[in-house]
Protein backbone atom coordinates (compact mmCIF):
# COMPACT_ATOMS: atom_id res chain seq x y z
CA UNK A 1 0.00 0.00 0.00
CA UNK A 2 1.06 3.40 -0.68
CA UNK A 3 1.15 6.66 1.49
CA UNK A 4 -1.97 8.77 2.23
CA UNK A 5 -2.88 11.71 0.38
CA UNK A 6 -5.36 14.51 0.44
CA UNK A 7 -7.47 14.08 -2.66
CA UNK A 8 -8.78 17.82 -2.83
CA UNK A 9 -4.96 18.95 -2.64
CA UNK A 10 -4.44 16.68 -5.26
CA UNK A 11 -7.80 18.51 -7.46
CA UNK A 12 -6.07 21.79 -6.22
CA UNK A 13 -2.86 21.15 -7.65
CA UNK A 14 -4.11 19.28 -10.75
CA UNK A 15 -6.51 22.09 -11.91
CA UNK A 16 -3.96 25.03 -11.15
CA UNK A 17 -1.83 23.19 -13.42
CA UNK A 18 -4.26 22.78 -16.17
CA UNK A 19 -5.12 26.11 -15.94
CA UNK A 20 -1.23 26.87 -17.16
CA UNK A 21 -2.04 24.43 -20.02
CA UNK A 22 -4.80 25.36 -21.29
CA UNK A 23 -6.16 28.86 -21.19
CA UNK A 24 -9.90 27.88 -21.96
CA UNK A 25 -10.38 26.06 -18.34
CA UNK A 26 -12.57 28.64 -16.12
CA UNK A 27 -13.40 27.99 -12.17
CA UNK A 28 -16.42 29.16 -10.75
CA UNK A 29 -17.06 28.60 -7.00
CA UNK A 30 -20.39 29.68 -5.01
CA UNK A 31 -18.73 30.71 -2.03
CA UNK A 32 -16.85 27.47 -1.16
CA UNK A 33 -13.37 28.12 -2.17
CA UNK A 34 -12.10 27.36 1.09
CA UNK A 35 -13.13 23.73 0.31
CA UNK A 36 -12.70 23.76 -2.98
CA UNK A 37 -9.26 24.89 -2.35
CA UNK A 38 -9.53 26.69 -6.00
CA UNK A 39 -7.03 30.13 -4.28
CA UNK A 40 -4.41 27.39 -6.10
CA UNK A 41 -5.99 28.20 -9.79
CA UNK A 42 -6.72 31.81 -8.93
CA UNK A 43 -3.51 33.30 -7.14
CA UNK A 44 -2.18 32.29 -10.76
CA UNK A 45 -5.29 32.90 -12.79
CA UNK A 46 -7.55 35.72 -10.81
CA UNK A 47 -9.12 36.37 -14.74
CA UNK A 48 -10.24 33.17 -15.58
CA UNK A 49 -11.97 32.63 -11.63
CA UNK A 50 -15.06 33.77 -10.76
CA UNK A 51 -17.17 33.37 -7.09
CA UNK A 52 -20.52 34.14 -7.72
CA UNK A 53 -21.71 33.73 -4.21
CA UNK A 54 -24.20 31.01 -2.99
CA UNK A 55 -25.93 30.51 -6.30
CA UNK A 56 -25.26 27.60 -7.55
CA UNK A 57 -28.24 27.25 -10.26
CA UNK A 58 -26.84 30.49 -11.48
CA UNK A 59 -23.32 29.00 -11.37
CA UNK A 60 -24.27 25.98 -13.32
CA UNK A 61 -26.16 28.33 -15.75
CA UNK A 62 -22.96 30.76 -16.23
CA UNK A 63 -21.04 27.73 -16.88
CA UNK A 64 -23.32 26.63 -20.10
CA UNK A 65 -23.03 29.60 -21.21
CA UNK A 66 -19.17 30.63 -21.11
CA UNK A 67 -18.67 26.76 -22.80
CA UNK A 68 -20.99 28.28 -25.75
CA UNK A 69 -18.07 30.08 -26.18
CA UNK A 70 -15.60 28.05 -26.09
CA UNK A 71 -14.78 27.99 -22.47
CA UNK A 72 -14.03 24.65 -20.39
CA UNK A 73 -15.27 25.90 -16.75
CA UNK A 74 -15.03 23.61 -13.58
CA UNK A 75 -18.02 24.65 -11.10
CA UNK A 76 -17.42 23.50 -7.38
CA UNK A 77 -19.98 23.44 -4.39
CA UNK A 78 -20.79 20.55 -2.39
CA UNK A 79 -22.69 17.43 -3.78
CA UNK A 80 -25.19 18.21 -2.28
CA UNK A 81 -25.87 21.52 -3.52
CA UNK A 82 -24.37 20.80 -7.63
CA UNK A 83 -26.17 17.42 -8.19
CA UNK A 84 -28.62 18.60 -5.79
CA UNK A 85 -29.94 21.87 -5.99
CA UNK A 86 -29.12 22.42 -9.26
CA UNK A 87 -30.32 19.27 -10.70
CA UNK A 88 -32.55 20.69 -13.65
CA UNK A 89 -30.01 23.11 -14.56
CA UNK A 90 -27.06 20.48 -14.97
CA UNK A 91 -29.69 18.65 -17.00
CA UNK A 92 -31.35 20.99 -18.97
CA UNK A 93 -28.70 24.07 -19.16
CA UNK A 94 -25.36 21.69 -19.99
CA UNK A 95 -26.12 17.96 -20.49
CA UNK A 96 -29.04 18.42 -22.35
CA UNK A 97 -26.93 20.87 -25.00
CA UNK A 98 -23.84 18.78 -24.19
CA UNK A 99 -22.32 21.50 -23.22
CA UNK A 100 -18.47 21.35 -22.01
CA UNK A 101 -18.74 22.27 -18.02
CA UNK A 102 -17.32 19.86 -15.55
CA UNK A 103 -19.47 19.75 -12.52
CA UNK A 104 -17.68 18.56 -8.99
CA UNK A 105 -19.23 17.30 -6.09
CA UNK A 106 -17.38 18.46 -3.24
CA UNK A 107 -17.37 16.86 0.51
CA UNK A 108 -19.65 14.25 -0.92
CA UNK A 109 -20.88 11.13 0.68
CA UNK A 110 -20.89 11.43 4.64
CA UNK A 111 -17.59 13.19 4.79
CA UNK A 112 -19.18 16.48 5.81
CA UNK A 113 -19.58 14.65 8.63
CA UNK A 114 -20.56 16.53 11.91
CA UNK A 115 -22.55 18.97 9.46
CA UNK A 116 -25.44 16.19 9.11
CA UNK A 117 -27.69 14.97 7.26
CA UNK A 118 -28.78 18.35 5.33
CA UNK A 119 -24.64 18.36 3.52
CA UNK A 120 -24.51 15.05 3.02
CA UNK A 121 -25.06 13.85 -0.48
CA UNK A 122 -25.56 9.83 -0.42
CA UNK A 123 -27.93 10.27 -4.13
CA UNK A 124 -25.93 12.42 -6.22
CA UNK A 125 -24.60 9.23 -8.08
CA UNK A 126 -28.45 8.32 -8.42
CA UNK A 127 -29.03 11.59 -9.88
CA UNK A 128 -26.15 12.44 -12.15
CA UNK A 129 -26.03 8.54 -13.32
CA UNK A 130 -29.88 9.03 -15.24
CA UNK A 131 -29.63 12.40 -17.03
CA UNK A 132 -28.84 10.71 -20.76
CA UNK A 133 -25.14 11.23 -21.93
CA UNK A 134 -23.74 12.45 -18.89
CA UNK A 135 -20.36 11.00 -17.63
CA UNK A 136 -20.27 10.24 -13.80
CA UNK A 137 -17.06 9.83 -12.02
CA UNK A 138 -15.92 9.21 -8.77
CA UNK A 139 -11.71 9.10 -7.87
CA UNK A 140 -10.85 6.58 -5.02
CA UNK A 141 -7.41 8.35 -3.94
CA UNK A 142 -5.24 11.47 -4.71
CA UNK A 143 -3.00 10.19 -7.65
CA UNK A 144 -6.28 8.86 -9.53
CA UNK A 145 -7.73 12.42 -8.62
CA UNK A 146 -5.24 13.52 -10.64
CA UNK A 147 -5.38 11.35 -13.83
CA UNK A 148 -9.00 11.76 -13.99
CA UNK A 149 -9.14 15.33 -13.47
CA UNK A 150 -6.52 15.13 -16.74
CA UNK A 151 -9.00 13.19 -18.67
CA UNK A 152 -12.24 15.07 -17.79
CA UNK A 153 -10.54 18.43 -19.15
CA UNK A 154 -9.55 16.46 -22.27
CA UNK A 155 -13.29 15.05 -22.76
CA UNK A 156 -15.36 17.28 -24.94
CA UNK A 157 -18.61 17.09 -22.93
CA UNK A 158 -20.48 17.09 -19.32
CA UNK A 159 -18.99 15.12 -16.43
CA UNK A 160 -19.77 14.78 -12.95
CA UNK A 161 -17.00 14.34 -10.36
CA UNK A 162 -18.04 13.17 -6.77
CA UNK A 163 -15.26 14.01 -4.95
CA UNK A 164 -14.60 12.77 -1.32
CA UNK A 165 -13.33 15.39 1.58
CA UNK A 166 -10.77 12.85 3.54
CA UNK A 167 -7.47 11.54 2.43
CA UNK A 168 -6.98 8.08 1.48
CA UNK A 169 -4.62 5.89 0.91
CA UNK A 170 -2.94 5.75 -2.35
CA UNK A 171 -3.72 2.44 -4.51
CA UNK A 172 -3.24 3.56 -7.79
CA UNK A 173 0.00 4.55 -7.70
CA UNK A 174 1.14 1.55 -9.19
CA UNK A 175 3.42 0.27 -12.37
CA UNK A 176 0.73 -0.05 -15.43
CA UNK A 177 -1.69 2.15 -14.17
CA UNK A 178 -3.42 4.37 -17.10
CA UNK A 179 -6.72 6.09 -16.04
CA UNK A 180 -9.32 5.36 -18.84
CA UNK A 181 -12.69 7.22 -18.53
CA UNK A 182 -14.65 3.95 -18.31
CA UNK A 183 -12.28 1.54 -17.29
CA UNK A 184 -12.27 -0.33 -14.37
CA UNK A 185 -9.14 -0.79 -12.57
CA UNK A 186 -8.50 -4.51 -11.23
CA UNK A 187 -6.26 -3.23 -7.85
CA UNK A 188 -5.85 -6.98 -6.52
CA UNK A 189 -6.51 -10.17 -8.33
CA UNK A 190 -8.97 -13.00 -6.53
CA UNK A 191 -11.03 -15.97 -7.45
CA UNK A 192 -13.34 -16.29 -4.21
CA UNK A 193 -15.25 -13.01 -4.75
CA UNK A 194 -15.08 -9.53 -6.54
CA UNK A 195 -15.56 -6.38 -4.51
CA UNK A 196 -16.82 -3.46 -7.02
CA UNK A 197 -15.98 -0.37 -4.98
CA UNK A 198 -15.68 3.05 -5.86
CA UNK A 199 -14.48 6.53 -4.22
CA UNK A 200 -13.30 6.57 -0.40
CA UNK A 201 -14.55 2.54 -0.32
CA UNK A 202 -12.02 1.68 -2.48
CA UNK A 203 -9.58 1.92 0.96
CA UNK A 204 -12.02 0.15 2.89
CA UNK A 205 -12.24 -3.12 -0.18
CA UNK A 206 -8.60 -2.99 -0.28
CA UNK A 207 -8.45 -3.54 3.97
CA UNK A 208 -11.03 -6.02 3.27
CA UNK A 209 -9.33 -8.10 0.93
CA UNK A 210 -6.20 -8.06 3.23
CA UNK A 211 -8.60 -9.32 6.51
CA UNK A 212 -9.97 -11.76 4.19
CA UNK A 213 -6.70 -13.25 2.62
CA UNK A 214 -5.55 -13.99 6.38
CA UNK A 215 -8.43 -16.21 6.45
CA UNK A 216 -8.10 -17.83 3.11
CA UNK A 217 -10.36 -16.07 1.01
CA UNK A 218 -9.22 -14.75 -2.26
CA UNK A 219 -10.73 -11.41 -2.64
CA UNK A 220 -10.57 -9.32 -6.18
CA UNK A 221 -11.09 -5.59 -5.20
CA UNK A 222 -11.82 -3.25 -8.36
CA UNK A 223 -11.73 -0.09 -8.38
CA UNK A 224 -14.47 1.45 -10.29
CA UNK A 225 -13.74 5.35 -10.75
CA UNK A 226 -16.54 5.64 -13.66
CA UNK A 227 -19.53 4.76 -12.66
CA UNK A 228 -21.16 5.86 -16.13
CA UNK A 229 -20.20 4.44 -18.80
CA UNK A 230 -20.19 1.47 -16.74
CA UNK A 231 -17.37 -1.03 -17.53
CA UNK A 232 -19.65 -4.44 -18.12
CA UNK A 233 -16.20 -6.08 -20.01
CA UNK A 234 -14.53 -6.03 -16.10
CA UNK A 235 -18.09 -6.69 -14.35
CA UNK A 236 -18.63 -9.54 -16.41
CA UNK A 237 -14.92 -10.98 -16.10
CA UNK A 238 -15.48 -10.43 -12.44
CA UNK A 239 -18.74 -12.22 -12.50
CA UNK A 240 -17.09 -15.44 -14.78
CA UNK A 241 -13.84 -15.71 -12.86
CA UNK A 242 -15.08 -15.20 -9.37
CA UNK A 243 -18.81 -16.26 -9.32
CA UNK A 244 -19.42 -13.90 -6.37
CA UNK A 245 -19.86 -10.13 -6.34
CA UNK A 246 -20.28 -7.56 -4.02
CA UNK A 247 -20.55 -3.83 -4.96
CA UNK A 248 -19.44 -1.11 -2.35
CA UNK A 249 -20.19 2.38 -1.97
CA UNK A 250 -20.74 5.29 0.48
CA UNK A 251 -24.10 6.45 -1.41
CA UNK A 252 -27.64 5.30 -1.15
CA UNK A 253 -27.70 1.35 -2.87
CA UNK A 254 -30.50 2.75 -4.91
CA UNK A 255 -29.09 4.49 -7.87
CA UNK A 256 -25.54 4.39 -7.29
CA UNK A 257 -22.87 1.70 -8.43
CA UNK A 258 -24.57 -1.02 -6.77
CA UNK A 259 -27.20 -0.20 -9.27
CA UNK A 260 -24.85 0.23 -12.12
CA UNK A 261 -23.60 -3.14 -11.58
CA UNK A 262 -26.72 -4.60 -10.92
CA UNK A 263 -28.25 -3.73 -13.80
CA UNK A 264 -24.75 -5.39 -16.40
CA UNK A 265 -25.00 -8.51 -13.85
CA UNK A 266 -29.19 -8.46 -14.18
CA UNK A 267 -29.22 -9.19 -17.76
CA UNK A 268 -26.10 -11.25 -18.56
CA UNK A 269 -25.08 -13.29 -15.87
CA UNK A 270 -26.84 -15.35 -12.78
CA UNK A 271 -24.37 -14.71 -10.12
CA UNK A 272 -24.53 -14.13 -5.99
CA UNK A 273 -24.62 -10.81 -5.52
CA UNK A 274 -25.24 -8.02 -2.74
CA UNK A 275 -24.27 -4.53 -2.96
CA UNK A 276 -23.06 -2.49 -0.06
CA UNK A 277 -23.61 0.70 1.03
CA UNK A 278 -26.02 3.21 2.45
CA UNK A 279 -29.48 1.44 2.96
CA UNK A 280 -31.86 4.23 1.95
CA UNK A 281 -31.22 6.11 4.72
CA UNK A 282 -29.88 9.70 5.17
CA UNK A 283 -26.82 10.38 7.90
CA UNK A 284 -26.36 11.68 10.93
CA UNK A 285 -24.48 14.44 12.58
CA UNK A 286 -21.20 13.32 13.84
CA UNK A 287 -16.95 12.36 13.01
CA UNK A 288 -17.11 11.48 9.68
CA UNK A 289 -15.32 7.79 10.79
CA UNK A 290 -18.34 7.88 13.56
CA UNK A 291 -21.18 8.14 10.69
CA UNK A 292 -19.30 5.87 8.52
CA UNK A 293 -19.21 2.92 11.47
CA UNK A 294 -22.81 3.72 12.03
CA UNK A 295 -23.98 3.03 8.19
CA UNK A 296 -21.86 -0.26 8.23
CA UNK A 297 -19.27 1.10 5.81
CA UNK A 298 -16.05 0.05 7.24
CA UNK A 299 -13.89 -2.87 5.62
CA UNK A 300 -15.73 -5.45 8.58
CA UNK A 301 -19.47 -4.59 6.68
CA UNK A 302 -17.33 -5.22 3.53
CA UNK A 303 -16.39 -8.51 4.92
CA UNK A 304 -19.54 -9.87 6.37
CA UNK A 305 -21.44 -9.22 3.02
CA UNK A 306 -18.03 -11.16 1.01
CA UNK A 307 -18.29 -14.04 2.68
CA UNK A 308 -22.65 -13.91 2.71
CA UNK A 309 -22.23 -13.58 -1.39
CA UNK A 310 -19.70 -16.69 -1.01
CA UNK A 311 -22.40 -18.72 1.07
CA UNK A 312 -25.07 -17.87 -1.65
CA UNK A 313 -22.71 -19.43 -3.98
CA UNK B 1 -35.71 55.09 -38.09
CA UNK B 2 -37.27 56.04 -41.22
CA UNK B 3 -40.94 55.50 -42.45
CA UNK B 4 -39.59 52.77 -44.87
CA UNK B 5 -37.63 50.90 -42.61
CA UNK B 6 -40.53 50.49 -40.13
CA UNK B 7 -42.68 49.43 -42.85
CA UNK B 8 -40.18 46.75 -43.81
CA UNK B 9 -39.92 45.47 -40.36
CA UNK B 10 -43.37 45.54 -39.91
CA UNK B 11 -43.90 43.35 -43.13
CA UNK B 12 -41.41 40.71 -41.81
CA UNK B 13 -42.78 40.69 -38.25
CA UNK B 14 -46.34 39.87 -40.04
CA UNK B 15 -44.57 37.52 -41.92
CA UNK B 16 -43.24 35.78 -39.17
CA UNK B 17 -46.75 35.59 -37.09
CA UNK B 18 -48.08 34.14 -40.00
CA UNK B 19 -45.55 31.67 -40.35
CA UNK B 20 -45.52 31.33 -36.27
CA UNK B 21 -49.35 30.78 -36.83
CA UNK B 22 -48.88 27.91 -39.72
CA UNK B 23 -46.11 25.90 -37.37
CA UNK B 24 -48.63 25.80 -34.51
CA UNK B 25 -51.14 24.79 -36.57
CA UNK B 26 -49.45 22.32 -38.44
CA UNK B 27 -48.19 21.17 -34.98
CA UNK B 28 -51.66 21.35 -33.25
CA UNK B 29 -49.72 22.57 -30.40
CA UNK B 30 -46.97 25.51 -29.02
CA UNK B 31 -47.17 28.79 -27.67
CA UNK B 32 -49.08 31.60 -29.69
CA UNK B 33 -49.71 34.21 -27.30
CA UNK B 34 -46.02 34.66 -25.77
CA UNK B 35 -44.75 34.06 -29.60
CA UNK B 36 -46.96 37.21 -30.84
CA UNK B 37 -45.74 39.92 -27.55
CA UNK B 38 -42.35 38.66 -28.52
CA UNK B 39 -41.76 38.80 -32.17
CA UNK B 40 -41.57 42.39 -32.97
CA UNK B 41 -38.39 42.28 -30.81
CA UNK B 42 -36.79 39.75 -32.04
CA UNK B 43 -37.67 41.18 -35.83
CA UNK B 44 -35.60 43.97 -34.80
CA UNK B 45 -32.67 42.26 -33.26
CA UNK B 46 -32.30 39.89 -35.96
CA UNK B 47 -32.88 42.19 -38.88
CA UNK B 48 -31.49 45.55 -36.98
CA UNK B 49 -29.73 45.18 -34.08
CA UNK B 50 -27.51 42.44 -34.08
CA UNK B 51 -24.48 42.31 -35.46
CA UNK B 52 -21.98 40.10 -37.24
CA UNK B 53 -24.41 37.40 -37.64
CA UNK B 54 -24.33 35.18 -40.89
CA UNK B 55 -27.22 32.83 -41.00
CA UNK B 56 -23.98 30.78 -43.72
CA UNK B 57 -22.02 30.81 -40.35
CA UNK B 58 -24.17 30.37 -37.53
CA UNK B 59 -21.56 30.02 -35.51
CA UNK B 60 -18.69 32.42 -36.12
CA UNK B 61 -17.36 33.61 -32.67
CA UNK B 62 -17.88 37.49 -32.90
CA UNK B 63 -21.40 37.33 -33.56
CA UNK B 64 -23.58 38.81 -31.06
CA UNK B 65 -25.62 36.60 -29.25
CA UNK B 66 -29.56 36.03 -28.66
CA UNK B 67 -30.56 33.59 -25.15
CA UNK B 68 -34.32 33.16 -25.76
CA UNK B 69 -34.71 32.05 -21.97
CA UNK B 70 -38.73 32.06 -22.13
CA UNK B 71 -38.03 28.78 -24.72
CA UNK B 72 -41.40 28.47 -25.63
CA UNK B 73 -40.98 31.41 -27.76
CA UNK B 74 -39.54 29.11 -30.76
CA UNK B 75 -43.20 29.98 -32.93
CA UNK B 76 -41.64 33.39 -32.80
CA UNK B 77 -37.90 32.63 -33.11
CA UNK B 78 -37.62 30.17 -35.72
CA UNK B 79 -40.09 32.02 -38.12
CA UNK B 80 -37.30 35.07 -37.65
CA UNK B 81 -34.61 32.77 -38.39
CA UNK B 82 -35.65 31.16 -41.10
CA UNK B 83 -36.95 34.69 -42.50
CA UNK B 84 -33.22 35.67 -41.82
CA UNK B 85 -32.26 32.53 -43.90
CA UNK B 86 -31.00 30.09 -40.79
CA UNK B 87 -33.23 27.42 -42.38
CA UNK B 88 -35.51 26.94 -45.07
CA UNK B 89 -39.33 28.49 -44.38
CA UNK B 90 -40.82 25.00 -45.87
CA UNK B 91 -39.12 23.41 -42.63
CA UNK B 92 -41.38 25.32 -40.21
CA UNK B 93 -44.31 23.70 -41.80
CA UNK B 94 -42.89 20.59 -39.37
CA UNK B 95 -42.45 22.57 -36.39
CA UNK B 96 -43.01 20.16 -33.24
CA UNK B 97 -42.89 17.18 -35.36
CA UNK B 98 -41.37 13.72 -34.46
CA UNK B 99 -38.64 13.45 -37.29
CA UNK B 100 -38.01 17.56 -37.62
CA UNK B 101 -35.21 19.08 -36.57
CA UNK B 102 -37.38 22.13 -35.08
CA UNK B 103 -37.69 21.32 -31.54
CA UNK B 104 -40.76 22.79 -29.16
CA UNK B 105 -39.07 24.67 -26.96
CA UNK B 106 -35.35 26.52 -28.14
CA UNK B 107 -32.60 23.93 -29.25
CA UNK B 108 -29.35 24.94 -30.01
CA UNK B 109 -27.48 21.97 -31.27
CA UNK B 110 -29.98 21.59 -34.06
CA UNK B 111 -31.26 24.91 -35.22
CA UNK B 112 -29.08 26.85 -36.71
CA UNK B 113 -29.14 30.68 -35.23
CA UNK B 114 -30.08 29.45 -31.95
CA UNK B 115 -27.37 30.53 -29.31
CA UNK B 116 -28.58 28.51 -26.14
CA UNK B 117 -31.10 25.48 -25.19
CA UNK B 118 -33.60 26.90 -23.21
CA UNK B 119 -37.00 25.80 -21.42
CA UNK B 120 -36.92 25.21 -18.09
CA UNK B 121 -37.62 28.53 -17.18
CA UNK B 122 -35.32 31.25 -15.72
CA UNK B 123 -32.34 29.87 -17.12
CA UNK B 124 -31.48 31.79 -19.87
CA UNK B 125 -29.89 35.12 -18.35
CA UNK B 126 -27.49 32.84 -16.55
CA UNK B 127 -26.12 31.65 -19.62
CA UNK B 128 -26.60 35.37 -21.22
CA UNK B 129 -24.25 36.28 -17.86
CA UNK B 130 -21.68 33.15 -18.91
CA UNK B 131 -21.45 34.31 -22.60
CA UNK B 132 -21.04 37.93 -21.52
CA UNK B 133 -18.19 37.16 -18.78
CA UNK B 134 -16.86 34.86 -21.40
CA UNK B 135 -16.65 38.03 -24.24
CA UNK B 136 -14.99 40.09 -21.56
CA UNK B 137 -12.50 37.67 -20.64
CA UNK B 138 -11.68 37.16 -24.74
CA UNK B 139 -12.00 41.04 -25.13
CA UNK B 140 -14.07 40.06 -27.66
CA UNK B 141 -16.33 42.50 -28.80
CA UNK B 142 -20.12 41.25 -29.11
CA UNK B 143 -22.89 41.93 -27.45
CA UNK B 144 -25.27 39.40 -25.63
CA UNK B 145 -29.31 39.72 -25.77
CA UNK B 146 -31.28 37.60 -23.51
CA UNK B 147 -35.22 37.51 -23.72
CA UNK B 148 -37.42 36.44 -20.82
CA UNK B 149 -41.05 36.25 -20.15
CA UNK B 150 -42.46 38.37 -17.17
CA UNK B 151 -43.81 35.29 -16.01
CA UNK B 152 -40.42 33.67 -16.26
CA UNK B 153 -38.36 35.86 -13.48
CA UNK B 154 -40.52 34.71 -10.72
CA UNK B 155 -38.07 32.29 -10.96
CA UNK B 156 -35.14 32.51 -8.28
CA UNK B 157 -32.25 31.94 -10.83
CA UNK B 158 -33.54 35.03 -12.33
CA UNK B 159 -32.37 37.16 -9.51
CA UNK B 160 -29.30 35.05 -8.74
CA UNK B 161 -27.90 36.08 -12.29
CA UNK B 162 -28.94 39.77 -12.20
CA UNK B 163 -27.05 40.17 -9.15
CA UNK B 164 -23.80 38.45 -10.71
CA UNK B 165 -24.23 41.10 -13.73
CA UNK B 166 -24.38 43.76 -11.69
CA UNK B 167 -21.32 42.23 -9.74
CA UNK B 168 -19.72 41.71 -13.04
CA UNK B 169 -20.36 45.39 -14.64
CA UNK B 170 -21.46 43.65 -18.22
CA UNK B 171 -22.66 46.57 -19.95
CA UNK B 172 -22.34 43.42 -22.98
CA UNK B 173 -25.34 42.11 -21.71
CA UNK B 174 -29.00 43.43 -22.42
CA UNK B 175 -31.59 41.55 -20.92
CA UNK B 176 -35.29 42.00 -22.55
CA UNK B 177 -38.47 41.50 -20.47
CA UNK B 178 -41.52 40.77 -22.30
CA UNK B 179 -43.75 41.95 -20.13
CA UNK B 180 -47.15 41.13 -21.38
CA UNK B 181 -48.91 40.97 -17.96
CA UNK B 182 -50.31 36.99 -18.78
CA UNK B 183 -49.07 34.13 -17.19
CA UNK B 184 -50.91 30.65 -17.75
CA UNK B 185 -52.84 30.73 -14.19
CA UNK B 186 -53.96 34.14 -15.13
CA UNK B 187 -52.65 38.00 -14.60
CA UNK B 188 -49.18 38.05 -13.80
CA UNK B 189 -50.58 40.55 -11.23
CA UNK B 190 -52.82 38.27 -9.58
CA UNK B 191 -50.29 34.94 -9.59
CA UNK B 192 -47.36 37.16 -8.22
CA UNK B 193 -46.98 40.66 -8.87
CA UNK B 194 -43.76 42.02 -10.05
CA UNK B 195 -44.02 45.78 -9.35
CA UNK B 196 -41.92 47.62 -8.91
CA UNK B 197 -40.68 46.03 -11.35
CA UNK B 198 -37.89 49.05 -13.15
CA UNK B 199 -36.80 49.33 -9.59
CA UNK B 200 -36.37 45.78 -9.08
CA UNK B 201 -33.75 45.79 -11.62
CA UNK B 202 -31.99 48.84 -10.83
CA UNK B 203 -31.50 47.93 -7.15
CA UNK B 204 -29.75 45.02 -8.60
CA UNK B 205 -27.12 47.09 -10.71
CA UNK B 206 -28.97 47.24 -14.25
CA UNK B 207 -29.60 50.49 -16.34
CA UNK B 208 -33.10 49.90 -17.37
CA UNK B 209 -35.62 51.35 -19.67
CA UNK B 210 -39.25 51.04 -20.71
CA UNK B 211 -40.38 50.52 -23.86
CA UNK B 212 -43.45 49.71 -25.99
CA UNK B 213 -42.54 46.64 -27.59
CA UNK B 214 -44.38 46.60 -30.50
CA UNK B 215 -43.04 49.99 -31.53
CA UNK B 216 -40.30 48.94 -34.34
CA UNK B 217 -38.57 52.66 -33.74
CA UNK B 218 -38.69 52.33 -30.13
CA UNK B 219 -37.01 49.20 -29.63
CA UNK B 220 -33.77 50.06 -32.07
CA UNK B 221 -33.32 53.20 -30.46
CA UNK B 222 -33.18 51.38 -27.11
CA UNK B 223 -30.90 48.84 -28.48
CA UNK B 224 -28.63 51.89 -29.71
CA UNK B 225 -28.99 54.17 -25.77
CA UNK B 226 -28.03 50.58 -24.36
CA UNK B 227 -24.86 50.65 -26.19
CA UNK B 228 -23.73 53.59 -24.22
CA UNK B 229 -24.22 52.45 -20.88
CA UNK B 230 -20.89 51.51 -19.58
CA UNK B 231 -20.13 49.71 -16.59
CA UNK B 232 -23.75 47.60 -15.71
CA UNK B 233 -26.05 45.73 -17.68
CA UNK B 234 -29.01 46.94 -19.02
CA UNK B 235 -32.14 45.83 -18.36
CA UNK B 236 -35.56 46.21 -21.48
CA UNK B 237 -39.10 46.30 -19.49
CA UNK B 238 -41.19 46.27 -23.00
CA UNK B 239 -44.89 46.27 -22.23
CA UNK B 240 -45.91 44.07 -24.74
CA UNK B 241 -49.65 42.35 -25.47
CA UNK B 242 -49.77 38.79 -25.46
CA UNK B 243 -51.34 37.42 -28.61
CA UNK B 244 -50.73 40.83 -30.29
CA UNK B 245 -51.70 41.28 -33.75
CA UNK B 246 -54.94 38.61 -33.95
CA UNK B 247 -57.90 40.44 -32.47
CA UNK B 248 -59.25 37.78 -30.63
CA UNK B 249 -55.92 36.46 -28.94
CA UNK B 250 -54.90 39.84 -28.18
CA UNK B 251 -54.99 40.06 -24.11
CA UNK B 252 -56.39 36.62 -23.92
CA UNK B 253 -54.55 34.34 -21.57
CA UNK B 254 -56.24 31.04 -22.86
CA UNK B 255 -53.84 31.92 -25.63
CA UNK B 256 -50.87 31.01 -24.13
CA UNK B 257 -50.43 27.19 -25.22
CA UNK B 258 -53.31 26.18 -27.12
CA UNK B 259 -53.53 25.50 -30.25
CA UNK B 260 -56.28 27.16 -32.60
CA UNK B 261 -59.16 25.04 -33.34
CA UNK B 262 -59.56 25.21 -37.53
CA UNK B 263 -62.26 28.24 -37.75
CA UNK B 264 -60.32 30.21 -35.30
CA UNK B 265 -56.59 29.65 -37.25
CA UNK B 266 -58.73 30.61 -40.39
CA UNK B 267 -59.81 33.82 -38.67
CA UNK B 268 -56.20 34.24 -37.05
CA UNK B 269 -55.07 33.89 -40.64
CA UNK B 270 -57.25 35.82 -42.61
CA UNK B 271 -56.54 38.84 -39.96
CA UNK B 272 -52.88 38.65 -40.53
CA UNK B 273 -52.76 38.31 -44.10
CA UNK B 274 -54.89 41.23 -44.15
CA UNK B 275 -52.82 43.20 -42.49
CA UNK B 276 -49.43 42.21 -44.41
CA UNK B 277 -51.56 43.36 -47.86
CA UNK B 278 -52.33 46.30 -46.10
CA UNK B 279 -48.50 46.86 -45.61
CA UNK B 280 -47.80 45.72 -49.02
CA UNK B 281 -49.79 47.42 -50.84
Amino acid sequence: MGNTGSVKQAYAEILAQLGKENEKIVAIDADLQACSLTDKFSDSFPDRHFNVGIAECNMVGIAAGMATCGKIPFVHSFAMFTAGRAYDQIRNSVVYPHLNVKVMGMYAGFTNGEDGPTHQCVEDLSLMRTIPGNVVLCPSDANETKQMVRAVAEYDGPCYIRMPRSATQTHTDIPGYQFEIGKGVELCDGKDVAIIATGIMVERAMQAAQLLKEEGICARVIDMHTIKPIDRQIILKAADETGAIVTTEDHNIIGGLGSAVAEVLAENRCVPFIRHGVKDAFGKSGKFEAVMELHGLTAQGIIACAKAVIAQK
Amino acid sequence: MDNVKIRELSKIATKARILGLDAIHSANSGHIGGAFSAVDIMTVLFFETMRNIDPKNPKQPNRDRFVLSKGHGTAALYPTLALRGFFPIEDLKTFRHIDSYLSGHAEMNHVPGVDMSAGSLGQGLSAAVGMALAGKLDHAGYRVYAMMGDGEIQEGQIWEAAMAAGKYKLDNLVGIVDYNRLQIDGTVAEVMPLEPLKEKWKSFGWETFEIDGHDYAAIAQVFEDAKQIKNKPVMVIANTVKGKGVSFMENNVNWHGHPPAEDEYQRAMAELKKALEDLEG
